[in-house]
């Protein structure tokens, strides 16, 4: 075989790919005047990236709305948007990448560990975050500037707890993913407020992430007889889960937190109606909210998208209100762009203002976690319906 | 016979390729010469860069990715003492990566406050932060090396595949304990699935360019001594080594565990930059991404591995702007380069600059050997060792050229 | 209850095997570990899907058309990606697989999009009650099949002229050629043997598990590959018991309550084997050459 490729060439090569890179890095910082540059970043691509995605399609359509209605204080704000691939690495890169870009603000990131890795960074230079859906306990342990729109994994653990006590429940089995953050989070959090409440928890079993035969798992808890089933894990898990389960015969209701939402209702469903039949999940958002805001938004998502939103979309939508409404506040007090009083303002905007959602009415009252009312969805014919709303107490 | 030979100091055989000088002899560079050349170069690249960094002239982000080159080029260099020195294709690379980035990171955290530090200072480069580190380091190194010897030799008793799978075996049962230790355990020691976070940013561009420049010295040296040649010797031929008196399991195991201890450090180093472990990141496909690094540098050359770690590192960032092609782009670039260079991109050629010194000093330059450019180094030296012979020099170590660092 | 835990490592186990058969088949030829195997069952599955829900096909055609396209790929990978490399050194084709296997899952993903896409069922069995027990229709199919894939699969390699020419060039490639075999298209024909059996594989899992991604060949082809190695690589009954073994033990460690070690489990019985038998089950020992 004729060796074309020689080291003389691929060095050539590589050289130019080196090259483009340092010239990429040097080109000149981001400075209009009437901007304010604000970084996006999330999984665009690899495993996770439908969840990017959808938080992207929320973000961006807030963006364009919200520069329609004059921006913040005539400045427009323009979104710098990177992919991370959802890995903690990429996140870390791409957050020195979008400083470099001049940004004062970071929509980020989606899921839990790269956020984590983002929030360790960012609060050393003191740079507002919102995250949209990064439910970890502790995304916003690490400092004052960090912030999200979702509420816990714990938190959503002990709602569910409460529901299933109101509900009468006496033995509940858990089945979840143990390679997972988010599942472990719901999991261990239910398992305690449940415990606490009087319910018997008689399995909790759990499974590797990319496991898809959960037969052996359904069948022990199955045999305990267990009055419900919490499933706390993404909707593709869930959907097998509960397909699987109804086909060895088990017709208990399945519980779930808001990773539920896209089970049914997107681009396919993920288990049949039937199998889905008097399944409850808790989650802030569901595009059958007759809500006034949420209708709003579902018809505007879908006008631009052509598809109807999701959780993540809605999420994403108010994680960027929540910056913006920060950012019209800040540029009222007429400090420099991106000096260290500018990212402390909006910092502090965020923390004392009270935003109008679609994913209900969020304020902070001390920490980076948002005090909002919760719904509770439940199937029926193949239809989401909300069942019961939490309020914050 | 002997004295044809040119010899140096140490009575070793010097390399000699192209023409000779003028009077038919080669002019030659002493040992401490060229040892001191590259200590300068490498000192110039480490410390430059360093101001280059400190004056702002090199972006943050750029800062950051060069930190990820140490990183690939220390994991590359040290998985080319198993797969390209010693012959053997152990898949669980990423496992002892994550070994000693865990153990690296829960030793400084734990030690922190006995020496006064917290996780600002730590980055501060303080002499207290500097010793916590350098211990840390090595603690993690350390951990990652016992755990090449558990794994080490039970592995190296199989051959092939075989061996390939069982350490693959070994980097997955690593992660699965990674993950349920703590429930486990009953105490917080990795974080679980969600991972080991605030771990402070010890991690630099000074300490990951130093590290990486003694890991790359300490594997030359040790390919450059008895041990090395052993090593090599039983890539070549295990049973003919083991009959020439080669101890093959010491070797075989010295090299495993020595390819693991340079692991752990670059897990490490990777722990400081990133600021958090997830055990989810050191599957299979890390140890897969590290072997391509491997191969596509060219098995057994430093230098390609050096330069493929970079290249792999900067490549998905330089095609940021076709974000969602890059995967399938990479992917096409990986098969069409095994397809047209089967023996990776350096093959066995090593960069050495007193080479290239030399020939400058001799004024062999490429130009006046007409059409070298197009041809590998092999037919190079071939092509010059006949040369060479014409002039009544010795053409049988020229061959040898493309062993020499 | 026991009897439903029985049936469901059965059920595990019986895909594993046929995906470790045709990693077995291809290694007993060329020596080759074949990454990208997971992934031609990936791509076997989305055949089914997009002839079931994109073309609204009949359930029968589908799965014609599945293994049909499991087995040009198949044969098409050989001829494009390995074909070239038969001389270079094995890590070489070995990266080469690892790059195809890239291929296929980033070129799915970007085509079709990283969301699971959810196959319909192509024939509903119900359960059956035995002893007290469900037992699921699906997976009492899905152990009958793998039982005739093998029977035919061992009469294919004993019995036939192809067979032969098979076994004749995985024992020496270059005497096979001597006798007058034609290496080529007897390896080609083996890439489509083993891409056939990948692409049932693909129908069962499909028909199990309703799901289809771009990556789930990733992992079902690293566990039905340690099946392979554990049973012996080359060895078509050591692939099965190797699949059966894999398939039982994750079964067994959940039903006790393990399941979070299950891949531990899993890669520690490998392990052991590995030590205690350094070729596998049923492998062949080998001499080196000297």
């Amino acid at each position: 075989m004729a060796h074309k490729l020689t080291r003389r060439r691929f060095l050539e090569v590589a050289g130019t790919i080196a090259g483009s890179f340092a010239l990429a890095g040097c080109s000149p910082k981001n400075q209009d005047p009437n901007s304010i540059y604000v970084g996006v970043m999330g999984p665009y691509t690899g495993d996770v990236a439908q969840y990017g995605l959808a938080v992207r399609s929320g973000i961006l359509l807030y963006l364009k709305e919200f520069n329609k209605n004059s921006g913040a204080g005539g400045r427009q704000i323009v979104s710098i948007v990177e992919d991370e691939k959802g890995d903690s690495t990429e996140a870390i890169l791409v957050y020195n990448k979008l400083l470099d870009e001049n940004v004062c603000a970071i929509l980020g990131d989606v899921t839990s560990t790269p956020t984590i890795a983002l929030a360790q960074k960012s609060v050393l230079d003191n740079i507002p975050c919102v995250t949209a859906s990064a439910t970890a306990e502790d995304v916003v342990a690490h400092g004052n500037n960090m912030f999200r729109a979702t509420v816990t994994d714990p938190f959503q653990g002990v709602v569910l707890a409460e529901f299933a006590k109101k509900q009468g429940y006496q033995r509940v089995g858990t089945i979840f993913n143990s390679g997972g953050d988010y599942e472990i989070g719901v999991n261990n959090a239910f398992v305690q407020r449940a415990r606490e409440l009087g319910i018997e928890v008689v399995s909790q079993q759990g499974y590797p992430t990319g496991a898809v035969d959960f037969n052996a798992q359904l069948t022990s808890i199955i045999g305990l007889d267990p009055d419900a089933i919490l499933a706390p894990n993404y909707y593709q898990d869930n959907g097998k889960i509960v397909t699987q389960a109804r086909q060895l015969g088990c017709k208990k209701p399945f519980m779930g937190a808001d990773g539920w939402a896209g089970i049914i209702g997107g681009e396919q469903d993920y288990a049949s109606a039937a199998d889905l039949e008097g399944c409850f999940y808790c989650s802030a958002f569901v595009a059958s909210n007759p809500d006034e805001k949420v209708q709003h938004f579902v018809k505007a998502y879908t006008e631009e998208y052509g598809e109807a939103p999701t959780n993540f979309c809605s999420l994403g939508y108010d994680a960027a209100m929540i910056l913006c409404s920060a950012l019209k506040t800040v540029e009222k007090r007429g400090y420099t762009y991106n000096s260290n009083e500018y990212r402390q303002a909006i910092i502090d905007a965020i923390a004392s203002g009270v935003v109008e959602g679609v994913t209900g009415t969020l304020s902070y009252q001390g920490t980076g976690d948002p005090v909002k009312s919760t719904l509770i969805i439940t199937f029926k014919d193949g239809k989401e319906s909300i069942y019961d709303t939490i309020n914050p107490s | 016979m002997t004295k044809m030979y040119p010899r140096d100091n140490n009575h070793n055989p010097v390399i000699v390729t192209g023409f000779g000088g003028k009077d038919g002899h080669r002019r030659e560079l002493t040992m401490p010469a060229r040892y001191a050349i590259n200590a300068i170069l490498v000192a110039l690249f480490v410390f430059g860069g360093n101001f280059l960094v400190g004056e702002g002239l090199i972006s943050r982000y750029q800062t950051v990715v060069f930190e990820q080159i140490g990183v690939y080029v220390l994991m590359t260099v040290s998985l080319n003492i198993v797969t390209g020195y010693l012959g053997q294709l152990p898949l669980g690379h990423a496992g002892f990566m994550s070994i000693g980035g865990y153990a690296c990171a829960i030793f400084i955290i734990r030690m922190m406050p006995l020496f006064g530090l917290d996780a600002q200072s730590m980055a501060s480069g303080s002499t207290p932060a500097v010793i916590l580190f350098v211990v840390g380091l090595l603690f993690g190194g350390i951990c990652a090396a016992l755990m090449g010897v558990v794994i080490g030799i039970p592995a190296l008793r199989l051959r092939g595949d075989y061996l390939a799978i069982i350490t693959l075996g070994f980097a997955e049962i690593i992660r699965v304990v990674l993950v349920n230790i703590d429930s486990a355990l009953g105490f917080k020691l990795t974080g679980g699935a969600s991972g080991l976070t605030g771990i402070p940013a010890y991690t630099g561009y000074l300490n990951t360019a130093i590290v990486a420049s003694l890991a790359i010295f300490a594997i030359h040296t040790l390919m450059k001594s008895r041990h090395g040649r052993a090593i090599l010797a039983i890539r070549d031929n295990e049973i003919a080594a083991e009959a020439s008196g080669v101890n093959t399991t010491y070797y075989k195991t010295l090299a495993f565990v020595f390819s693991a201890f340079l692991a752990g450090i670059a897990g490490g180093l990777y722990a400081g930059c990133i600021g958090v472990m997830a055990p989810a990141k050191f599957g299979f496909m890390k140890s897969v991404e590290i072997l391509v690094m491997v191969v596509l540098g060219g098995m057994g050359s430093m230098f390609g591995s050096v330069v493929s770690a970079t290249v792999l590192t900067v490549l998905p960032e330089a095609l940021r702007a076709f974000a969602d092609y890059r995967m399938v782009a990479y992917a096409i670039v990986l098969i069409l380069v095994m397809i047209f260079r089967p023996e990776g991109l350096f093959g066995s050629y090593d960069f050495s600059l007193s080479r290239i010194i030399k020939r400058v000093m001799n004024r062999d330059f490429p130009w006046n050997n007409d059409d070298s450019d197009e041809q590998t180094d092999v037919q190079v030296n071939a092509k010059a060792g006949v040369q060479a012979n014409e002039q009544a020099d010795t053409q049988v170590e020229a061959t040898t050229d493309s062993k020499e660092a | 209850m026991f009897l439903t835990q029985v049936l469901n490592g059965l059920q595990l186990g019986s895909i594993y095997a046929l995906v470790a058969l045709g990693y077995t088949m291809v290694y007993g030829i060329i020596l080759l570990l074949n990454f990208a195997h997971g992934d031609i069952i990936m791509f076997g599955s989305y055949v089914a899907w997009i002839a079931l829900v994109q073309l609204g096909l009949n359930p029968a055609i589908a799965v014609l058309l599945a293994i049909f396209g499991c087995v040009v790929l198949g044969v098409l990978i050989d001829k494009v990606a390995y074909a070239p490399l038969r001389e270079a050194p094995r890590l070489s084709i070995l990266i080469t697989a690892i790059g195809v296997s890239y291929l296929l899952e980033n070129g799915v993903q970007l085509l079709l999009g990283a969301d699971a896409k959810v196959v319909p069922s192509i024939i509903d069995l119900g359960t059956v009650q035995v002893f007290g027990s469900t037992l699921s229709g699906t997976a009492l199919l899905t152990v009958a099949v793998t039982i005739v894939a093998t029977v035919v699969l061992t009469l294919l390699v004993q019995k036939t002229r192809l067979g032969k020419a098979m076994r004749a060039v995985s024992e020496d490639m270059g005497a096979a050629r001597l006798m007058g075999v034609n290496v080529n298209s007897t390896i080609s024909f083996t890439f489509a043997v083993g891409s056939a059996l990948a692409g049932i594989a693909a129908i069962l899992y499909s028909m199990a598990y309703q799901q289809v991604s771009p990556t789930m060949g990733v992992m079902l082809g690293t566990k039905a590959f340690v099946a392979a190695v554990l049973g012996g690589i080359g060895s078509i009954p050591g692939a099965v018991i190797g699949g059966l073994i894999v398939g039982f033990s994750e079964v067994f460690v959940a039903a006790f309550g393990l399941s979070v070690w299950q891949d531990a489990v899993v890669f520690l019985l490998l392990i052991l084997v590995l030590v205690v038998k350094p070729t596998g089950l049923l492998g062949r020992p080998v001499t080196e050459k000297v």
